[in-house]
C-alpha cells in the first residue's frame, strides 16, 4: 500500500515538474513536440531509477564511514559518470534504443530533477525498494507533464498574442493553467 | 560596444543587459520554488552568487590544467564542494532559512547559471574577469529572484519582508504563493522585460543559452 501511495503521490498530487520546479529547463526546453517529449521522459526515467539504484547503496557506505557530507558531490559525480557510461554502452551494444534515447541522454547529467530524487529519497528516510519506487513514480510524472504539456504548447504556438508575450512567458503562463489543473488531486490524499 | 569589453561591462552585463533569469532564461528551478517570500529569494540570490563567484574564480584558475573531454563533471564537482560548504555554513548560522530552502540549496550544484558561466566564461577568461563575471551574473540573479519573491509575498500573503501591508493582508491572494502562481508571475515579469526592452522575444529557448548544448551540440532540436 505504502507503494502506491508514493506512486500516486509522486505522478499527481507532488507533480515533480509543476508543483515543486524540478527539471524546468528540460520542460521547458523540449516540450515543442510530442515525439521529443517522449524520448526525454523514458530517458529520464529510466536515468533515475538506475541512478537511485546506485545512490542508495553509496549513502549507506558514506553513512559506515561516517562520510555523508560528501553526499552531493557524491551523487552528482555517480550520476555525471553514470549517464556518460551508459550512453557510450548503447552506442555499441543497443543502437536502437541509443537512436531513440541517445540525444537526449546528456542533457540529463544537469536535469536537477535527477539529483533531487537521489537526495529526496535520502532526506525522507526511504527504504530501497520505497526509493526505486519513488525513482519510477517522479519519471513517471516528468513523462506525464511533459506530454500534456507538448500537447498544450501545440495549440498556443498559431495564437495572437501580444507581442511582448510570445515565447516563453506564454509558455509559462500556459504552465500556470496546466498547474491549476493538477491542484485538485491535492484532495486525493 | 565594439573592440575590447571593458571590465566595467563584464561586470554590468550579468545585472540587467544579460540578466540570467529574466534575458537569457537560465536557473529557473529556483526561481520559481523558492519565491514564496522575498527574504528566501535574497537568501537562495546570496548562495548563489557565493557559489558562481568561487567556482568561477577556482575554474578560471585551472582553466588551463582540466583536460578538455572530461571538463564537464570537473566543473560539476568543484561547484559541487562549494555548494556542501554553503548547506553546512546556512545550517550552522542560518537554520531557518535552510529549512526555508530545503532540497534547493543542494540543487545549487546543477544550477544551469552556474554551469553555463563556468563553460561560457570562466574556462575562457582571466580570473579577475571571471570574478567580476560571477559578480554580476549573481547580482542580477538575486535581483530578480527578489522582485519575484516580493511580487508572490505582497500579492499572496499580503505582506512584505515579514511585514504586513494594510487591507492586502485581510485579503490575500493565496493562488500567488501556490506553484501556479510562481509560474504565472515568472511569465508576466519576462513579458515586462520584454516590452520595456522592445526586445523581439527569442522564439524559443535557443542553443547558445543552453547550458547543455556541449553536451547535445544542437541535435535536441532535430
Amino acid at each position: 500500500m505504502t507503494y502506491v501511495l508514493i506512486l500516486v503521490g509522486c505522478v499527481f498530487v507532488n507533480n515533480v515538474v509543476l508543483s515543486q520546479f524540478m527539471g524546468i529547463c528540460a520542460f521547458l526546453g523540449v516540450s515543442k513536440q510530442l515525439k521529443s517529449s517522449a524520448g526525454m521522459g523514458a530517458a529520464v526515467i529510466f536515468v533515475m531509477i538506475c541512478a537511485t539504484a546506485i545512490t542508495y547503496p553509496l549513502y549507506k557506505l558514506l553513512e559506515h564511514f561516517e562520510m555523508t557530507y560528501l553526499k552531493t558531490i557524491a551523487f552528482i559525480l555517480v550520476i555525471a559518470m553514470f549517464v556518460q557510461l551508459v550512453e557510450i554502452i548503447m552506442k555499441k551494444k543497443m543502437h536502437a534504443l541509443y537512436k531513440a534515447l541517445g540525444v537526449y541522454l546528456p542533457l540529463i547529467t544537469t536535469n536537477c530533477a535527477v539529483l533531487g530524487v537521489t537526495l529526496g529519497n535520502i532526506n525522507n528516510d526511504y527504504t530501497f525498494l520505497q526509493s526505486l519506487t519513488n525513482a519510477l513514480g517522479t519519471g513517471l510524472a516528468f513523462t506525464l507533464a511533459l506530454l500534456l504539456f507538448s500537447g498544450v504548447r501545440s495549440r498556443i504556438e498559431d495564437n495572437d498574442f501580444p507581442q511582448a508575450f510570445k515565447g516563453v512567458p506564454a509558455t509559462l503562463i500556459a504552465a500556470a493553467i496546466v498547474s491549476v489543473s493538477f491542484m485538485g488531486f491535492a484532495g486525493m490524499m | 560596444m565594439n573592440g575590447e569589453r571593458t571590465a566595467l561591462y563584464d561586470f554590468t552585463k550579468g545585472i540587467i543587459k544579460e540578466n540570467p533569469v529574466l534575458v537569457t532564461l537560465l536557473g529557473m528551478c529556483p526561481t520559481l520554488a523558492v519565491t514564496v517570500l522575498a527574504v528566501n529569494g535574497i537568501g537562495m540570490g546570496l548562495a548563489t552568487t557565493f557559489v558562481l563567484v568561487c567556482s568561477n574564480l577556482v575554474i578560471s584558475v585551472l582553466k588551463n590544467v582540466i583536460p578538455k573531454a572530461v571538463r564537464l563533471p570537473c566543473f560539476i564537482v568543484i561547484i559541487a564542494g562549494f555548494v556542501t560548504f554553503i548547506d553546512f555554513m546556512l545550517k550552522g548560522y542560518l537554520p531557518g532559512l535552510h529549512s526555508a530552502l530545503g532540497v534547493f540549496l543542494q540543487l545549487i550544484t546543477v544550477n544551469c547559471i552556474i554551469l553555463g558561466r563556468a563553460e561560457a566564461f570562466a574556462s575562457r577568461n582571466n580570473v579577475g574577469r571571471s570574478l567580476l563575471d560571477g559578480l554580476g551574473m549573481g547580482i542580477g540573479f538575486t535581483l530578480a529572484l527578489f522582485t519575484m519573491g516580493s511580487v508572490r509575498e505582497i500579492l499572496g500573503l499580503g505582506s512584505w519582508m515579514g511585514l504586513k501591508i494594510p487591507y492586502l493582508c485581510d485579503n490575500p491572494m493565496t493562488i500567488f504563493i501556490m506553484p501556479a502562481g510562481g509560474f504565472f508571475v515568472l511569465g508576466c515579469l519576462i513579458a515586462l522585460v520584454n516590452k520595456i526592452a522592445k526586445r523581439k522575444p527569442p522564439k524559443e529557448i535557443s542553443c547558445e543559452n543552453c547550458p547543455n548544448a556541449a553536451g547535445c551540440s544542437g541535435q535536441c532540436k532535430a
